[in-house]
């Protein structure tokens, strides 16, 4: 006789903790082929409320870690990525289909990634800032500093590369981010939330809720205490890309818009994902004995 | 600090007497005055430099500026038959009119006392440098000779040099004692005693906040007046040198009820220079101190290019310098 | 005797103004479709001239007219663009003063600033960027960084001819076609700034100017033919602004409002820094969206700066703004004095005291007197809201965090201000304060060479210096 499955219910990450959907609802994950995977935590707008004042309280300790140290937590999560390849392999080929080895190139891409961006911590206010010669005996010097709470529906067809490429930018540059995972393809994203509670990132830097984008995304659009968004998960959808971009305009967040469709994840990112969620600040002091 | 005066100047003065009781504390004292920020100095300066006056306020500056010259000579060459014309000078700036007014003061050696003193009698004070002018590089003992000697040959004022030497190595209470000690020697024995004018070669000083404690220092010492140049180093006095001297005097008034007077010395050539400073008075200290009791130029040059302004405003035409004394 | 200052008026004989002026498109001066307004002096209430209010059409035409102009524009060298740029540059200075006394009558600010701070730094935002033309490759943002295409630019009464450099020089410099609306009350020097790219024989259709309110920017920004918005004015506006081109390809610059702490801790330079505190709150009556509105003073030197502050603001001189003694001119319009006249209102209902110099105010035109508010607690509103003028809300702190706390518990982020002679104290609040600009130990100053924008509220993209040009320049598409 066949040995029955533990079935998983997965729950949301919220705080540096795993706590279920507030509202009690999970939604039913299947695979390509809509064989059930698992249960998922069917996030609510009072999560997305609490993950919020979880990130703000995280933000002024993460964004006053130095560079360097931001850049080996996120180097210390590849590395647990790096532990759990054929965990992530599986989930990316559960939620995507396709073959072992197109789920092995995209956790690979994915971990490269991290890594990629891990070294990018202290190296970005030196390509960004820079010294300005002003006409007058003045020390003045500008640096990106971290836009604060980011919100981020993430891609929802790359589910790990897409994922890790839409967080990791937010965070290695100080600021912390609510995310809003693929509805129909969670797994990977839960499975990172599973690593990120094993590494050593602070409870708060990075929330992870699982549910749809378009429930969550108008409250957090409308978060008031929510200063970015990145809209990469409403790819295509023009009307509700629009009407988050609307709701965003309340307290000016900074949007990086959705696109017409969802991109190559595995192309070249360069530094705009970072450079979109920084504000530039300039210091000036007189020169004088 | 306290920020409106006591009534009584005796009283305002002793609460600063445990300053001055060790060198540790007028030391934590005088580094506790508030810093300069140099770059906000100067542009203070600067934007004080860009008001302008009215006609009749502009002849009144100018006839003020006169009567606040200290109209000096202070070299190795100079002779009595110098210093007399000098002198001469001083009582009728302008001999083609009668109705331009004298100037403060004429200030020389301490051996030339006498020869300005025959000349202008009361009518004009007699400033004379002392106590090893300009350096400073002397004994206590000669210092005080030198400030006694002109004092006795009938000098009214004295312009001291502070021990610069002493005061950028920290010996502040050193510095504090020769003022005192040299103020002593400035009393005659009627009782009354010449006013002192403590002069802190700012260019040697360097900085602002140099220029603030060596002008807290020289007030608690006991001197009539701070000066900020002998004119023999460069640079002698600025604008922004003499707002932090303003400020000064202006915050010890504040602090103790007694009033001190301000010298810029060396440097300035010309009326349109010393109209900033009047208004830069005006607007730092206060229009107490536009009196020649309590403000005064130090300068040679300046005179004549006052008087041509001033020939200027009543004649309606420019004026050359062929037209004024050359002594 | 005391001392009397001047009148000593700047003449006015060096400007000329026109009875009336139409729209600036195509390198042409055109009358417009819509009706007209009057601009006036502040000053005084006379009319200066009559200004063509531009309707939908004028401003279709004016973007078409720059979408024409895009073509060659974008694909001159860089170098010729920069010699252009140069030009403009170089004109501004020769025409400085005519363009300062214009200012001057215009706004109501002192001709001293002016004079002494706006010119010279609208040429030196065209050299600046002048320079930048030929050399967009070394920017930073790709190989071959590429202009965006037509800008729509909207910009404020506070600083007219300031706020047109800011946003014109980078544009073009970047190969970008721009159309500018001038704020309602403040047109003249920007209609004399398309006389100038006349006289430097710029392209047509490269700049053109349309005038008008409220309307007219709405059009402007809501154009379907406009790739890039620049926006500086009320955060009211600029949200406005963000949802109008929601949903687009439009890239935006918004710099907005702001409440900046002005922080003085006890060891600060106290002389520079009251000069700091009235510079920071009456350089251009006030009327500046960096002001610092909020002074925050450390307690145990509160009392020594707020009676340093009385003393220093009873020496500040009111009145004619032409007069070159004059320190603080007239307030830009009666709608912002009425503002003005309503917050300081609200800030004594709600409990704050009051205290201004005796200064004789002239009897026409609009004024305020320089004022401070003592008492106030971050609850009040003058706390809070951006008043725009010469008030100035005086509250305490006690402890290093505590200033900090104080200073971020705003929704804007444009500005601070921080006066320690302790250095780590310094880098400390600059790291700490949620603005985009800290100056520490000095205050309201601008240099094209350095970014300026806001965190928060305070809006978004940076003006000024290499940053300023991500704002108008995309990387090359593949």
């Amino acid at each position: 006789m066949a040995r029955i499955d533990v079935r998983k219910t997965y729950k949301l990450y919220i705080g540096g903790a795993f706590p279920r959907s507030e509202s009690g609802h999970s939604y039913e994950v299947t695979d390509s082929l809509g064989k059930f995977v698992a249960n998922a935590a069917l996030a609510s707008r009072k999560d997305v409320r609490d993950a919020v004042v979880a990130a703000r309280k995280a933000f002024g300790g993460w964004s006053a870690r130095t560079a360097y140290n931001r850049g080996q937590v996120l180097y210390r999560i590849a590395e647990v990525m790096e532990d759990r390849r054929p965990q992530f392999e599986e989930a990316v080929k559960q939620s995507e289909g396709g073959t072992a080895a197109a789920a092995r190139a995209q956790v690979d891409a994915a971990v490269d990634r991290l890594v990629w961006y891990a070294g990018w911590a202290d190296k970005l206010a030196q390509v960004v800032g820079n010294a300005n010669p002003v006409a007058g005996p003045f020390f003045n010097h500008s640096a990106p500093e971290p836009t604060g709470l980011v919100g981020v529906l993430a891609p929802q067809s790359s589910s790990l590369l897409g994922l890790v490429s839409v967080v990791a930018p937010v965070v290695v540059t100080g600021n912390t981010a609510v995310v809003v995972s693929s509805y129909d393809r969670p797994l990977p994203a839960v499975t990172f939330a599973e690593v990120l509670a094993t590494s050593d990132v602070p409870g708060g830097v990075i929330n992870i809720l699982t549910g749809d984008a378009a429930a969550l995304g108008p409250w957090l659009a409308a978060h008031m205490d929510v200063n970015a968004i990145d809209l990469a998960g409403v790819a295509g959808s023009t009307e509700l890309a629009t009407s988050l971009e609307v709701a965003a305009a309340d307290n000016l967040k900074r949007v990086r818009r959705a696109p017409a469709a969802e991109p190559d994840w595995s192309a070249d990112p360069g530094i705009g994902a970072m450079t979109a969620f920084v504000e530039t600040k300039t210091v000036w002091h007189p020169i004088g004995i | 600090m306290p920020t409106t005066a006591p009534s009584d100047p005796v009283q305002g003065l002793a609460a600063y007497s445990e300053v001055t009781a060790s060198e540790a504390s007028l030391r934590r004292f005088l580094h506790g005055l508030p810093g300069v920020d140099q770059v906000g100095a100067e542009a203070r300066a600067t934007g004080l430099g860009t008001r302008s006056i009215k006609t009749t306020s502009k002849a009144w500056a100018l006839d003020l500026a006169i009567r606040m010259v200290d109209l000096t000579t202070l070299e190795g060459q100079d002779t009595p038959g110098k210093v007399r014309a000098l002198a001469s000078k001083a009582l009728r700036p302008d001999p083609a009119d009668p109705g331009c007014p004298s100037v403060a003061a004429v200030c020389v050696y301490g051996d030339m006392v006498g020869e300005v003193k025959a000349v202008v009698g009361d009518r004009v004070n007699v400033a004379a440098v002392a106590t090893a002018f300009p350096s400073g590089r002397a004994s206590m003992a000669i210092k005080l000779a030198d400030t006694r000697d002109a004092v006795a040959a009938g000098a009214d004022e004295i312009d001291m040099v502070i021990d610069r030497g002493a005061f950028l190595a920290g010996h502040y209470l050193q510095v504090f004692e020769e003022i005192v000690a040299v103020r002593d020697a400035c009393a005659r024995p009627d009782g009354s005693h010449a006013h002192l004018k403590v002069i802190f070669e700012t260019g040697e000083l360097q900085t602002y906040d140099n220029v603030r404690r060596a002008s807290w220092l020289a007030m608690l010492a006991g001197s009539d007046f701070i000066k900020t140049s002998t004119g023999k180093v460069q640079p002698a006095a600025t604008l922004p040198v003499t707002l932090v001297m303003l400020e000064a005097v202006r915050d010890f008034r504040e602090a103790t009820g007694v009033q001190i007077g301000v010298k810029p010395a060396g440097g300035i050539r010309t009326a349109k220079d010393a109209i900033k400073y009047l208004v830069m008075v005006n607007e730092i200290a206060g229009d107490d101190w536009l009196d020649p009791d309590w403000f005064r130029f130090g300068a040679s040059t300046l005179l004549n290019d006052l008087l041509m302004q001033r020939t200027k405003m009543t004649t309606g035409r420019y004026s050359g310098p062929d037209y004024f004394t050359l002594d | 005797m005391a001392f009397e200052y001047a009148p000593a008026p700047e003449s006015r004989s060096i400007v000329d103004i026109k009875a009336s002026y139409g729209l600036f498109i195509d390198g042409d001066f055109v009358d417009g479709h819509g009706s007209s307004f009057k601009t006036i002096n502040p000053a005084t209430e006379e009319t200066l001239a009559e200004i063509a209010e531009a309707s939908d059409a004028d401003v279709d035409l004016a973007v078409k007219a720059a979408r024409r102009a895009f073509r060659g524009w974008s694909r001159m060298s860089g170098k010729e663009r920069a010699k252009y740029l140069f030009r403009i540059a170089r004109i501004i200075q020769e025409r400085g003063r005519e363009l300062a006394v214009l200012e001057s009558i215009d706004n109501g600010k002192p001709i001293k600033e002016s004079r002494d701070v706006d010119v010279p730094i609208v040429a030196a935002h065209f050299f600046y960027y002048a320079g930048w033309a030929d050399k967009l490759e070394h920017a930073g943002l790709g190989a071959n960084p590429q202009p965006l295409g037509v800008a729509g630019q909207v910009i404020p009464w506070n600083f007219p001819l300031l706020m047109l450099a800011w946003k014109i020089a980078p544009a073009l410099a970047c190969g970008n076609t721009v159309v500018l609306k001038p704020a309602e009350t403040t047109p003249l020097t920007a209609l004399l700034f398309a006389e100038i790219c006349q006289q430097a024989d710029l392209p047509p259709g490269v700049v053109n100017i349309v005038t008008g309110a409220g309307s007219t920017g709405q059009a402007l920004v809501g154009h379907s033919d406009v790739d890039k918005v620049a926006f500086t004015g009320s955060t009211g506006v600029g949200k406005a602004i963000a949802r109008a081109i929601a949903g687009t390809d439009k890239k935006a610059t918004l710099e907005l409002g702001g409440k900046a702490a002005n922080i003085v801790f006890d060891d600060a330079p106290i002389d520079q820094a009251i000069e700091g505190i009235v510079g920071g709150i009456f350089f251009n009556q006030g009327h500046v969206c960096c002001a610092g509105s909020r002074l925050l003073v450390q307690e145990s030197v509160a009392d020594e700066v707020l009676s340093r502050l009385k003393r220093r603001m009873g020496t500040l001189r009111v009145g004619d703004p032409l007069d070159k003694n004059t320190d603080i001119g007239a307030i830009n319009s009666r709608e912002q004095l009425d503002r003005i006249r309503e917050l300081a209102g609200i800030g004594e209902e709600e409990g704050a005291e009051r205290w201004a110099p005796e200064c004789d105010l002239p009897s026409s035109g609009f004024w305020f007197p320089p004022t401070i508010f003592t008492g106030v607690t971050q609850a009040h509103r003058i706390a809070r809201e951006e008043v725009f003028g010469p008030v100035l809300s005086v509250l305490t702190f006690r402890t290093p965090a505590e200033a900090v706390e104080k200073a971020n518990n705003t929704p804007y982020g444009l500005s601070a201000g921080v006066w320690t002679e302790k250095g780590s104290l310094i880098l400390h609040m600059a790291n700490e304060l949620r603005a985009g600009v800290v100056w520490a130990n000095t205050f309201n100053k601008f240099d094209p060479a350095s970014p300026f924008g806001g965190y928060k509220e305070s809006g978004y993209g940076r003006e000024g210096g290499r940053q300023g040009l991500a704002a108008y320049l995309k990387a090359e598409e593949a």
